[in-house]
């Protein structure tokens, strides 16, 4: 990680097998392992809270049937009545994500979603899902939308490709926005942690100082923990947004 | 992807790290490496296990108790609706029999009224006409017992003149006592 004179930032996203020579043939890192843990999580955590089925809903209980209906909410709010039929998928890749970003906050552990490998996958499924379903309710016509309505017709051989490019980039920037945002904080996290052990090493001078990287670490941690909502929410959104459209006529 | 602060102080920070960590590359970006490969296999498999738990298990889980407690929060609420609205009927029944009773007491009272006031008005011409009776017999008494008392009266009064003059001139003069007595009751009468 780091030694006297340098900060090996990127060391804590590199995948290392697990289970020996058994995890090195079936190719599982960390990274899978700590997805399964992420999913473990939120399952238990929707056991558990609905297990007593009551009626008057205790504190973990309300907490998963809010998480249900925040979810509902966002998926039939947006994407309307049909909304329902997506909302285990937008649920799944909320919680996914969410319990990834937050898992990766504890030491020791994993972020899954800092691996632009994990989040394009999930950025593709949302797009040819989107197109999927835009076929099955638009049928081919759905590439209409290609062509701005209004726009005069001498301006198609500009606009058409420039609307195809701007459909092309969604899983790019869905994908991107995600892995940037985690990378950005766990980088930030690792160099003021490690300016805190460097300056641990100059004396008495740099025990009072080393405070201040381990302020800003607070301070980042905290803000890791909003980002890290805010960036499912996001994924999960913008997955409303491009089913809605794919299933709106 | 915006140049936010945030990115622009992470990038800047990635920028300053000493050669050996960016000689090394981003391990996200060795895309030859076959664990990275495998995480995507892994994590896909992943994802559809938890999408199918999700969606055949633990969603319709949590929607069965929401849509339980809305289904009894609603009985509850048809229930109460049901009670307010028999309460409200049975109120107004009362009120209904109330009023009915009060009209029936007041229509009993009235009823009672007129036949007391009829018994105490038969009872007090009964009384008068009693009283009027009486009257009348005391009336006929009172001449009878003045008339036989005017009768014994010139007895008495003869009698007590001829006592008065036996005793004054030594003789009764009976039948001249008896003569002045008639005549003097014949001038009262």
């Amino acid at each position: 990680m780091a030694n006297e004179s340098k900060i090996d930032a990127l060391g804590q996203f590199e995948l290392h097998p697990i289970l020996g020579s058994v995890g090195e043939t079936l190719r599982l890192s960390q990274s899978p392992l700590f997805m399964l843990i992420a999913v473990g999580l939120v399952l238990a955590f929707l056991y558990f809270g609905m297990r007593p089925s009551a009626v008057v809903p205790g504190r973990l209980q309300a907490a998963a049937e809010m998480s249900y209906e925040f979810i509902r909410d966002l998926a039939v709010g947006t994407i309307g009545e049909k909304g329902t039929i997506f909302f285990p998928f937008i649920f799944a890749l909320f919680f996914f994500i969410l319990s990834g970003n937050y898992l990766g906050l504890l030491p020791f552990s994993f972020t899954f979603t800092s691996h632009i490998a994990v989040t394009l996958a999930m950025a593709l499924t949302v797009f040819i899902m989107a197109i999927l379903v835009s076929l099955r309710y638009q049928g081919i016509g759905f590439v209409k939308h290609f062509m701005p309505e209004g726009a005069p017709v001498t301006l198609a051989p500009i606009l058409i490709p420039i609307e195809i490019l701007s459909y092309l980039s969604r899983p790019v920037s869905l994908s991107i926005r995600l892995f940037a945002n985690m990378v950005a904080g766990h980088v930030l996290l690792e160099v003021f942690a490690s300016f805190t052990i460097m300056l641990a090493g100059l004396g008495v001078i740099g025990h009072v100082l080393a405070v201040a990287p381990v302020a800003i670490n607070i301070a980042l941690t905290a803000l890791e923990l909003l980002v890290g909502l805010l960036q499912a929410y996001v994924f999960a959104i913008l997955t409303c947004i491009y089913l809605r459209e794919a299933v709106a006529h | 992807m915006r140049l936010t602060p945030r990115f622009l102080l992470s990038a800047a920070s990635l920028a300053a790290l000493p050669g050996r960590a960016l000689a090394a590359g981003m391990p996200q970006l060795d895309f030859k490496n076959p664990l990275l490969q495998g995480q995507v296999v892994w994590g896909a498999l992943i994802f559809i296990g938890f999408y199918i738990i999700l969606s055949r298990s633990a969603l319709p889980k949590v929607e069965q108790v929401i849509k339980a407690r809305v289904t009894r929060i609603q009985n509850d609420l048809d229930l109460a609706r049901a009670a307010k609205k028999a309460a409200d009927q049975a109120r107004q029944e009362l009120m209904d029999a109330r009023q009915k009773a009060m009209d029936h007491a007041h229509a009993n009272i009235l009823t009672i009224q007129e036949a007391a006031k009829a018994a105490t008005e038969a009872q007090l011409s009964a009384t008068v006409q009693r009283l009027e009776a009486e009257i009348r017999e005391s009336e006929l008494n009172i001449r009878l017992a003045h008339d036989k008392a005017n009768e014994s009266l010139s007895e008495i009064a003869s009698d007590t003149a001829s006592s008065l003059l036996l005793q004054v001139i030594g003789r009764d003069g009976k039948e001249a006592v008896q003569k002045a007595v008639k005549r003097v009751q014949h001038q009262e009468v």
